[in-house]
């Protein structure tokens, strides 16, 4: 059942990673489209596409924090001893963006708009650059098992700033992806185009990113280099091969396609990662099953997932088939 | 936000050489939490109000309703917005302020968060439906998919405090050399406590939510735009508060004697009681000190009447606590006071839902008077301050502990770091945010003023570009 229950949280972190992280990368794109008139559309798409479904997106954040402090309250403490700053900046990101891109969008004078828009798009940068740190850090083993580990070398090291960036990059490669398919959609081929141009853009930064992975990783975190390598090398694969097929559709301008191999390309990295620590929580030092709360704990996690799947799973395909569907 | 009291707390507690996190980590929890449960009514409450008028305007064919309808969700969607990312950091700070309590206790603690994680994403994904699918959605299949959110809203409302209850009451654990190693998971939720304070808040939504919707229209009509459009904004959620308030009062009755019974050290500060005694009168207002509660007005036998029914009753006083554990006084008499104000201000509300029946029975409230309307322009302000003293009774009222019995506050506090630069920095973004939601809403009640419902996104003011996307 332990390991079950982290299966699930490495199931909801890839979810937020994607749908999260796409709504995230959107300020990317915010932040650089310009001046109030030249940005004028893309805001608008972004704030079309994101209105409806950012809430419910960044719920699999909630889910995450929720069964690891109850399924793993060890691993928890340990995180939130050692990676306190990180954590605070992203929280306070999170309250930002989500209240700029609220605020901005019922504002009515362009000097409220562009105060709103500025801290959201700005928040959504730094907010998955802090979650990427934060996942360097654990995965480099810089969070010990007792927690009270070092608050600033933990996440500002190699591994922590090569995460935080993946993690800005590969949020601005979705959301274009994604915002791409939702101006082909709306059939404005102006957009479409400004899109496309920033998701081939994000795509090959972060491919170059990706490729100092090694180097980085084996400096810096040879443990978890080397597990990479064993273990986690098929997802990797999956990943590399799915982002240069997604840069491809992108070229030839397949959007849907284009998006699906997107997900996948992201989504196998955090496979990969998950995969890479297995049977470790933390590092390569707490096991799963040392960190998990005790058995009657983690049924009802699993019967608590099992309620999500049934209630949770179909409402959010009729709100995304609705908001695909342009009913919303 | 009565910010004062949990400040004097905090400092207080900080002063008897406690951790030197202690106050800043309470204060930010104060704030935070203080910010908000203002909120939370809003997310619980206000779609259902919403939903009474849509209702009307499909039933009735009543475009006055419709209207009002559709502005409320856009409002709710801004104070949606916060709340969500507001309680995201609440989740955010069970970790960085108090581990001690998320690593003892997690296993047990951490079960109803995450039931009410589910809750949570079914309103977030409802929500979006209702609020987004005004214009495409067929009326009535719309209307329905505010259901999910009413329903959710209170399973979201009774996990959040069924892990607060359970502080005030643990059970179904059980402890092996201060580790869990075994979970009732159906008594961690339904503790002894559970019933009262999730009913409670759950009135309180509502009681919040009617009064400060109403006072908006309240205000609208002071400022002479007395048409059926202003009345209705007044009437519906005005309805919904009168209802709820006299269910609280009793309700609020029923849990004072629970405390009584379940937690007798939060009763004892409460009334400010030092010696267990009989005949306890019940003292209004005063100051605890030296064991002893001063300049208060006092009523001879009410708090044995109250509690037993009988001047017999025997009430518990403060000295039966071990001194270790006993809260000082100052924290005594935050506890009374905020009781005190608590139910003063309930009353208060139960005057104006008993002023709003009789006017209605006499006139139907065809022309409401200005002090009538000038009390419900206030009355939204008098529930969010019944709401937050009741939030300091029962968090102050466990002092010093933060699992009643079984975690000092003191040993859950976060050890690591400085934790005075996160709460500066909460007081100065949530400034801003509370900022920013004024202008925002500002916006919203300018733009409707002058007619206009549609936006004009992102347009330089001079040269507005249509809207490329709808």
């Amino acid at each position: 059942m332990n390991t079950t229950i982290a299966g699930v949280l490495l199931v909801a972190v890839v979810l937020y990673g994607v749908f999260g992280g796409a709504d995230f990368g959107t300020g990317l794109w915010d932040l650089t489209a310009g001046g109030a008139r030249r940005g004028a559309r893309p805001r608008a798409l972004i704030d079309h596409s994101l209105g409806p479904v950012w809430e419910a997106n960044h719920t699999w954040l909630i889910f995450i924090l929720v069964v690891l402090w109850t399924g793993f309250p060890a691993a928890f403490v340990a995180i939130t001893t050692t990676l306190y700053v990180p954590l605070g900046i992203a929280a306070f990101g999170i309250v930002l963006r989500g209240s700029g891109f609220a605020f901005r969008k019922v504002s009515f004078r362009t000097a409220e708009q562009r105060v709103n828009g500025a801290v959201f798009a700005t928040s959504s940068v730094l907010t998955p650059f802090c979650f990427g740190a934060v996942a360097g850090a654990i995965a480099s083993g810089r969070v010990p098992s007792g927690g009270h580990g070092d608050p600033m070398a933990s996440w500002l090291s190699p591994t922590g700033v090569l995460g935080g960036v993946l993690a800005v990059l590969t949020c601005g490669y979705l959301a274009a992806v994604f915002l791409a398919a939702d101006a082909d959609r709306l059939g404005d081929a102006e957009l479409e185009q400004w899109t496309r141009r920033r998701a081939l853009l994000s795509a090959v930064l972060t491919g170059a990113a990706a490729l100092s992975g090694p180097f980085v990783l084996h400096a810096d975190a040879p443990r978890l280099y080397d597990r990479l390598l064993h273990v986690g090398w098929p997802a990797l694969v999956v990943s590399a091969v799915a982002g240069a097929l997604a840069l491809a559709a992108t070229l030839r301008g397949a959007r849907v396609v284009a998006r699906a191999l997107g997900v996948v390309a992201v989504a196998a990295v955090l496979v990969g990662w998950g995969v890479g620590q297995y049977p470790y929580l933390l590092g390569t030092h707490l096991r799963i099953a040392d960190a998990a709360a005790p058995p009657a704990t983690m049924t009802t996690l699993g019967v608590v997932t099992l309620a999500a799947a049934v209630l949770v799973g179909p409402s959010l395909v009729v709100l995304y088939r609705l908001a695909v569907r342009g009913r919303l | 936000m009565p910010l004062a009291a949990p400040a004097a707390a905090g400092w207080l507690i900080a002063s008897a050489s406690e951790p030197s996190q202690l106050l800043p980590a309470r204060e930010q929890m104060a704030f935070t939490l203080g910010f908000h449960i203002i909120l939370v009514p809003f997310g619980v409450a206000f779609t259902f109000i919403t939903m009474i008028a849509n209702y009307r305007a499909l039933r009735h064919d009543d475009a006055e309703a419709l209207l009002l309808a559709q502005r409320w969700s856009k409002v709710a969607a801004v104070l949606f917005a916060v709340g969500a990312v507001s309680g995201t950091v609440l989740s955010f700070e069970m970790g960085l302020l108090w581990p001690g309590l998320m690593g003892r206790f997690g296993a047990a603690y951490g079960i109803p968060f995450a039931v009410e994680g589910i809750f949570f994403f079914l309103e977030a994904i409802f929500v979006a439906i209702y609020i987004y699918g005004w214009d495409r959605l067929p009326p009535w299949p719309h209307f329905w998919s505010g259901l999910p959110v009413v329903l959710s809203g209170v399973g979201g409302t009774f996990s959040v405090v069924a892990a607060n209850s359970w502080m005030n009451a643990p059970s179904g654990i059980t402890l092996r050399d201060g580790k869990i190693v075994d979970v009732d998971v159906w008594r961690v939720f339904f503790n002894d406590a559970f019933w009262y304070e999730a009913l409670h808040m759950l009135l309180a939504a509502y009681v919040v939510a009617g009064f400060a919707v109403a006072g908006v229209y309240a205000v609208g009509m002071l400022r002479g735009r007395r048409d059926r459009y202003h009345r209705m904004g007044l009437l519906v959620p005005l309805t919904v508060g009168a209802v709820a308030i006299p269910l609280q009062i009793v309700m609020g009755d029923v849990i004072a004697r629970e405390v009584f019974k379940s937690e007798p050290a939060k009763f004892a500060a409460i009334e400010g009681l030092s010696r267990t005694s009989t005949h306890v009168p019940e003292v209004l207002g005063g100051v605890f000190r030296d064991g002893e509660l001063r300049y208060g007005l006092s009523i001879p036998d009410g708090a044995s009447l109250l509690s037993g029914f009988s001047s017999d009753t025997r009430i518990r006083g403060l000295q039966d606590i071990p001194p270790a554990v006993r809260p000082t006084d100052r924290l005594v008499t935050i506890v009374h006071l905020s009781f005190d104000v608590m139910v003063g201000t309930g009353f208060l509300l139960l005057g104006l839902a008993l002023w709003f029946a009789w006017s209605w029975w006499r006139t139907r409230a065809a022309d409401p008077g200005r002090w009538f309307l000038r009390a419900v322009a206030v009355s939204g302000a008098v529930a969010v301050i019944a709401l937050e003293t009741g939030w300091i009774v029962t968090e102050v009222g466990r002092q010093p502990w933060t699992v009643s019995g079984l975690l000092l506050t003191r040993d859950a506090v976060q050890r690591s770091g400085n934790v005075w630069p996160l709460f500066g920095g909460a007081i100065a973004i949530y400034a801003g945010v509370t900022v920013g939601a004024w202008y925002a809403l500002r916006a919203l009640r300018r733009r409707w003023a002058a007619g206009a419902d549609s936006s004009t996104p992102y347009a330089p003011d001079d040269d507005p570009v249509p809207a490329s996307t709808r």
